[in-house]
């Protein structure tokens, strides 16, 4: 085992993913500690993201390329990325938090018999020298420390939007591991990447959500919501009440049994603040709340609140927002 | 087509999260545990997947858990599981996920489950590793998190979809497989009464370490993690209250989200 700390640098369509260069923060920081290099890793049918990982300043690109790879497939690319583990024998292996790396993470650390921490918002080196992550548990409403064994390879996901993302001057050197697909690997395919939601961004994709809760009303009215949220490029986001009543769709839930999201930026219109809902949001850097009603626990969380009608404020902060935008 | 549910019973979403004085757990004392609602969503699957065909022979429910986890089967047991199997022993307690996936392994390996379902995560850790890595032990295929699911009219097969940056991800996976649920992919119903009561005279079957040949191997040998110090989120900052005329606060927030929180 040496000191170097892999990550896998996520691509879909050859797109480095954008929490990518954030984990490349997490990653240098901790190299500092163990003294070894961050190792960018990308996997896929060619190479594509390896340019823009180029630009986040890894000291080192390992390619892991394969026609089979083009999509991700949970077999494949946890066959893919053990290989290149088991080959590079590294102290730490970090992988964004997003679907594909929740999904990929602990596949590949049953297969290799590591240790595994989902999720983390920290992570360092333990008097004992094995790795020590801070990761939120019980949706948000507490912190713990998972500590790994020493002797072997620590894999953790990291959560997207935790740290700032990394640059650097781009020239790192390049290799390639070769990919043996584990026999069986064909017993799942991924046959489609169908695009939802139109035009609208998905939740899990927006730096900016706008939210809109039971106060909404009526589908109709979430028009100013989208007004709001085409002038900010952020995603619309509703209330369980709001997706229940039929306003949106079940796919733009946030909360507990909907998504769980860390924007920058959170603008939350007529949501009460359940905790459910604060659930899947209290992640968020910045919270907006614009609410008829002081008490609400979402003006108690929020960072800025407006208390007055939302029907009133929205459309006055979209054109405000255009006028600034204009300057 | 035998089906294998796997549940865990977690602190009610609407629990007070305590910290311990030690730091090593939450203050358990009086609160309410429920099942996790994701795994109603797997025991709710499983249901109807026996009510629309043919082929399903058996729904077993597992969990590993205290003794008090015998309530969160017992509700399985009553929306529709014939049977159930818990690990309970202390030495499973501080497993991390990675260990007692390989443990739940090596209990059903010889079951020949067609097909394993589990919620996408838990909603006390919230760490969603048991599914991929149980599938990874039993060398299965799984597809995490789905929304949607249409088997295969011969049982030998199934398509998910599965949620990703603003898309599906549609995914084939040949039978045995493993499936972790995301909300919306099916309504939970409420056990009734009188299956509350049936549910009571259903098999459970428990297991402890003991049952678990080479259990000390096995735990040995995968994982290792250890969860300390909880601790409580650090507390916002108290924020910014605007009240008046929205022609003033609105612009307001404007500045404030442009200057101080360099949001926009
Ligand atoms: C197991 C479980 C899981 C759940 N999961 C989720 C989940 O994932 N996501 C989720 O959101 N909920 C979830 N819930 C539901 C949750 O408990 C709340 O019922 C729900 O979040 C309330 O939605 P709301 O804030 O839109 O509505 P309400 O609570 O009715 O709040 C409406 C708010 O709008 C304000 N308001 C009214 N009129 C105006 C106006 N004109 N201008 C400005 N403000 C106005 C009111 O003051 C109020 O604060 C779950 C519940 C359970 C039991």
């Amino acid at each position: 085992m040496n000191n170097d700390i892999p990550v896998f640098a996520e691509q879909r369509g050859d797109r480095l993913h954008s929490s990518v260069p954030q984990v490349v923060t997490a990653a240098k920081a901790l190299a500092g500690q163990t003294g070894g290099k961050v190792i960018g890793l990308v996997v896929g049918a060619t190479a594509g993201a390896a340019d823009a990982l180029d630009k986040t300043g890894v000291d080192q690109i390992v390619t892991v390329a394969d026609a089979s790879l083009a999509n991700y497939n949970a077999l494949r690319y946890r066959s893919a990325l053990a290989g290149a583990i088991s080959q590079l024998q590294p102290r730490v292996v970090l992988l964004p938090a997003t679907f594909m790396g929740r999904d990929l993470a602990p596949r590949v650390a049953a297969r290799l018999k590591l240790g595994c921490a989902t999720d983390v918002i920290g992570l360092g080196i333990g008097g004992n020298g094995g790795l020590d992550v801070k990761r939120p548990v019980y949706n948000g409403k507490a912190f713990c420390h998972v500590t790994f064994p020493t002797g072997k390879t620590a894999i953790a996901s990291v959560r997207p939007n935790t740290f700032p993302a990394s640059t650097g001057p781009g020239g790192a050197p390049r290799s390639a591991i070769a990919f043996t697909a584990s026999p069986g690997d064909d017993r799942a395919t991924t046959r489609e990447i169908a695009k939802t939601g139109g035009a609208v961004k998905d939740v899990t994709e927006a730096d900016i959500i706008v939210s809109g809760g039971r106060a909404m009303k009526a589908e109709e009215n979430f028009k100013i919501i989208y007004e709001l949220a085409a002038e900010l490029d952020a995603a619309v986001g509703a209330s369980r009440a709001a997706c229940d009543a039929g306003y949106q769709p079940h796919t733009r839930q946030v909360g507990l049994t909907g998504k769980t999201v860390t924007p920058k930026l959170y603008v939350a219109c007529g949501v009460s603040g359940a905790i459910q809902h604060l659930a899947g949001m209290r992640g968020s850097k910045v919270i907006v709340a614009i609410n008829t009603d002081p008490e609400a626990p979402m003006v108690k969380v929020a960072d800025y609140a407006i208390i007055d009608d939302l029907f009133k404020v929205v459309p006055l902060l979209t054109q405000e927002v255009r006028k600034l935008k204009a300057h | 087509m035998k089906i294998l549910v796997l549940i865990k019973q977690v602190p009610d979403s609407t629990t007070n999260v305590k910290i311990r004085p030690d730091g090593e757990d939450i203050d358990r004392a009086g609160v309410k545990m429920v099942v996790n609602p994701f795994d109603e969503f797997a025991i709710e699957l499983a249901v109807q997947l026996r009510e629309k065909r043919g082929d399903v022979a058996s729904i077993t429910a597992l969990t590993a858990g205290p003794a008090t986890a015998a309530e969160a089967l017992r509700t399985a047991l009553a929306i529709g599981a014939d049977d159930a199997i818990h690990l309970q022993d202390a030495a499973f307690e501080k497993l991390d996920e990675i260990q007692t996936a390989a443990v739940i392994a090596a209990v059903v390996r010889g079951e020949n489950y067609d097909l394993i379902v589990r919620g996408k995560q838990e909603i006390d850790l919230d760490s969603g590793q048991l599914g991929p890595a149980l599938a990874e032990m039993l060398d299965i295929p799984h597809v995490g998190a789905a929304t949607k699911l249409d088997m295969a009219a011969d049982g030998k097969s199934l398509v998910a979809n599965r949620r990703i940056e603003g898309a599906d991800e549609i995914v084939e996976a040949r039978l045995p497989a493993l499936l972790t649920i995301e909300k919306g992919l099916v309504e939970c119903r409420y056990p009734s009464l009188p299956n509350l009561m049936k549910a009571k005279k259903k098999p459970v079957r428990t297991i402890t370490s003991g049952d678990v040949a080479g259990f000390a191997g096995i735990v040995g040998s995968v994982g290792g993690t250890e969860i300390h110090k909880f601790e409580p989120p650090p507390q916002r900052p108290p924020g910014k209250v605007l009240k008046g005329d929205a022609s003033e606060t609105v612009p307001q927030l404007v500045k404030l989200l442009r200057e101080e929180a360099k949001a926009i």
